[in-house]
């Protein structure tokens, strides 16, 4: 286990510590104390190694992580695991806006509740929210799965494209194009893999599925007043 | 005695509906839709055709056309990046998407711009091989999309472009119509083939420019403190954008004004929001003096460039270097007379032709369409933009020298004057003939 303490280490000499970690590395596990509320801890990593970061943090933790597992005790900042390509990451607490921002591979598993814009612009990534995620959440998303075990805030999926949403408690309003679509044995199936992985524990029989509608993906004048 | 017919007074078209408008007007009534075309401002504004160099006379010495050094080259980056960018000549290849362009255009972008010594930058759609393979000197836009966005194309830059606004559009996102999102644009964005894509005007994990800032700290984080962050503005408010933009920790700042082109978007917004170039530069350049970063974070201009002449009173104004984009384009072969009868066939003419967004574009530029695009040789294109752009490297060179400057970030808004009252005001230079500088000397 590698230690390193940012009460004595520059966010600089973390992140390049991080960041020379090749495939073949033997340093695998890594722990870092102090973080307290860091921004741009432990980004652009890509490598196949674990890091614990003990305590919250601030923006942008893990942004465009590859391979790595990077596991918060505490909560997130915003923008957490922003742009993720590959690898894991979990957030014991909860997590501000933007979480998962844009990402295109990869599983976000968020232990509490999510705050707005979680998964905006997700295009391929897979999050999971064991509580519940705040209101605009998977604006614009293209691609991957957002799923929530509690509940969802207003305008949920707004111009979204082909991600796939669960949500498992209320959802208190879907934005523009978004709309409830059946759920299938494969949907299911994706459903069941991803709570597993996120151990999370409900059934997959207890969510409903929203998707786009797909009534937007091209200008046409009588869809003026949904834009 | 013959009835005579008495005179009649000619048809008069009226000034505020003209044949222009009116076919506007006939063309929403019948469609529904608002107009969507490619390019930057059509209308006329002041522009840098409204500046004259007063040139060397007895107070000032004039250097020696053919015989003493005229210097072009330009730093980008030197505030914080460990590897800034050395260009030869400040004039740089603004962001065009693949997607909105060909592959073979991205790749004579790269062609004649590292032929010239100069930098090319990707656009909304990531980058590709074409374009970094051909460009020495490569920028990556990182634009509220995010299509492509990676962290592997992050490092095998050579600077990133955080891109706010742009000058045909400040305050709105990119557009790519279902033409042009072939498998392979829909598979870089993400997208499905085929759709109408509307990209985001925000970022989508930050807000203002205290999270610019940390936005900013991430990508260098990311990148080692190795590449010039650039931030892009629309000409909306120059002077507080770009002073936010250097507060954010900004290495360039990249001004674009209304006459800035784009592939595609409302041509109610090109025409109505934002500001001439001209009138963008001196508040952009007060607000880096007031902050004592003046030529410490470099500023670009872009926005209706299109002669040596225009690079010389931009960097007259204050800029470190311009770039340009509808201007390149045209020296690849973008409504060139030779394709007039493919033009005619489209319902337009060469010159006019702006229907970018249709992917039909006869040159065979902005198309996705694999037999137009095979059109555009990128050897022969690359060649035209490292001509056009040594044509404007010497043309600038040659008004320096005769305003007696050893390199061109030499020339002064003292070596210019205005023809236009407008124009000068907006310089902040004097009316020609006159001591007069509107809104700073005198009435």
């Amino acid at each position: 286990m590698q230690t390193i303490d940012l009460a004595a280490t520059t966010l600089r000499e973390l992140n390049a510590a991080l960041q020379g970690q090749t495939a073949s590395t033997n340093q695998t596990e890594w722990e870092i104390l102090n973080p307290r509320g860091a921004h741009a801890l432990a980004v652009g990593l890509d490598a196949p190694i674990e890091v614990t970061v003990r305590g919250s943090t601030g923006y942008y933790c893990a942004g465009m992580n590859k391979q790595a597992t990077v596991r918060i005790t505490g909560s997130a900042g915003p923008g957490v695991a922003e742009n993720m390509m590959s690898g894991t990451v979990v957030i014991d607490g909860d997590a501000s806006q933007y979480a998962g921002a844009t990402g295109r591979g990869g599983l976000l598993v968020i232990k509490g509740n999510a705050s707005s814009r979680c998964g905006i612009s997700m295009k391929g990534i897979d999050i999971v929210v064991h509580g519940s995620i705040g209101h605009m959440s998977a604006f614009m998303a293209q691609k991957g799965n957002l799923v929530v075990l509690g509940d969802a805030g207003d305008g949920l999926g707004d111009s979204l494209y082909e991600a796939r949403l669960f949500v498992r408690g209320a959802v208190k309003g879907l934005g523009a194009d978004c709309v409830e679509k059946e759920m299938r044995p494969e949907h299911l199936e994706i459903l069941r893999d991803l709570l597993a992985r996120a151990e999370a524990d409900a059934s997959p029989e207890e969510f409903r599925r929203y998707g786009s509608a797909r009534s937007l993906y091209h200008f046409r004048v009588d869809n003026a007043s949904a834009y | 005695m013959t009835e005579r017919t008495p005179p009649r007074a000619l048809p008069r078209q009226s000034a505020t509906f003209s044949n222009e408008t009116n076919s506007e007007i006939r063309r929403a009534a019948a469609t529904g839709i608002y107009a969507i075309r490619g390019g930057g401002a059509k209308r006329k504004v002041p522009h840098f055709d409204d500046l004259l160099f007063l040139g060397a006379s007895i107070s000032r010495y004039p250097l020696e056309g053919y015989r003493e050094k005229c210097a072009t080259d330009v730093w980008l980056g030197t505030r914080n990046a460990r590897k800034p960018l050395h260009l030869e000549i400040p004039i740089t290849i603004a962001g065009m998407s693949f997607g909105s362009l060909s592959g073979p255009a991205k790749e004579a972008l790269g062609r004649g711009a590292t032929a010239a010594g100069t930098s090319t930058t990707t656009g909304d759609g990531g980058m590709t091989e074409e374009e970094r393979g051909h460009s020495r000197t490569l920028i990556y836009q990182y634009l509220p999309s995010r299509y492509g966005m990676n962290p592997d194309d992050l490092r095998r830059a050579d600077a990133i472009e955080v891109v706010v606004g742009q000058g045909a559009k400040p305050g709105g996102g990119g557009m790519l119509l279902g033409q042009k999102i072939t498998e392979r644009v829909a598979g870089m964005r993400d997208l499905p083939v085929g759709i109408d894509q509307r990209s985001a005007c925000r970022h989508p994990d930050w807000t203002g420019p205290d999270d610019l800032e940390i936005k900013i700290l991430e990508l260098r984080e990311i990148t080692g403190w190795e590449k010039p962050i650039f931030v892009k503005i629309g000409g909306a408010r120059p002077y507080f954008d770009t002073a936010l933009a250097v507060k954010a920790g900004a290495d360039v700042v990249v001004l674009d004004g209304m006459q800035g082109g784009t592939a595609a978007t409302q041509n109610v917004f090109i025409e109505h929001v934002g500001q001439p170039t001209l009138a963008c530069i001196r508040p952009a350049v007060r607000a880096l003096q007031e902050l004592g970063m003046h030529r410490k974070v470099q500023l670009v201009v872009s926005g209706g460039i299109r002669t040596g002449a225009d690079v010389a009173k931009a960097l007259a104004l204050g800029a470190d270097a311009v770039s340009i984009g509808t201007a390149a384009l045209i020296a690849l072969g973008d409504n060139d007379p030779r394709w007039e009868e493919d033009y005619r066939a489209l319902g337009t003419t060469a010159g006019a032709y702006d229907d970018w967004h249709e992917g039909r574009d006869p040159a065979g530029i902005t198309t996705q369409d694999p037999a137009l695009a095979a059109r555009l040789d990128p050897v022969e294109a690359g060649r035209r933009l490292r001509n056009y752009l040594a044509v404007m490297t010497l043309e600038c060179q040659t008004i320096a020298r005769a305003c007696g400057k050893s390199h061109v970030h030499n020339l002064e808004p003292e070596d210019l004057c205005a023809l236009t009252i407008e124009a000068a005001a907006m310089a902040g230079v004097p009316l020609a003939g006159t001591d007069w500088i509107p809104g700073l000397s005198g009435l």
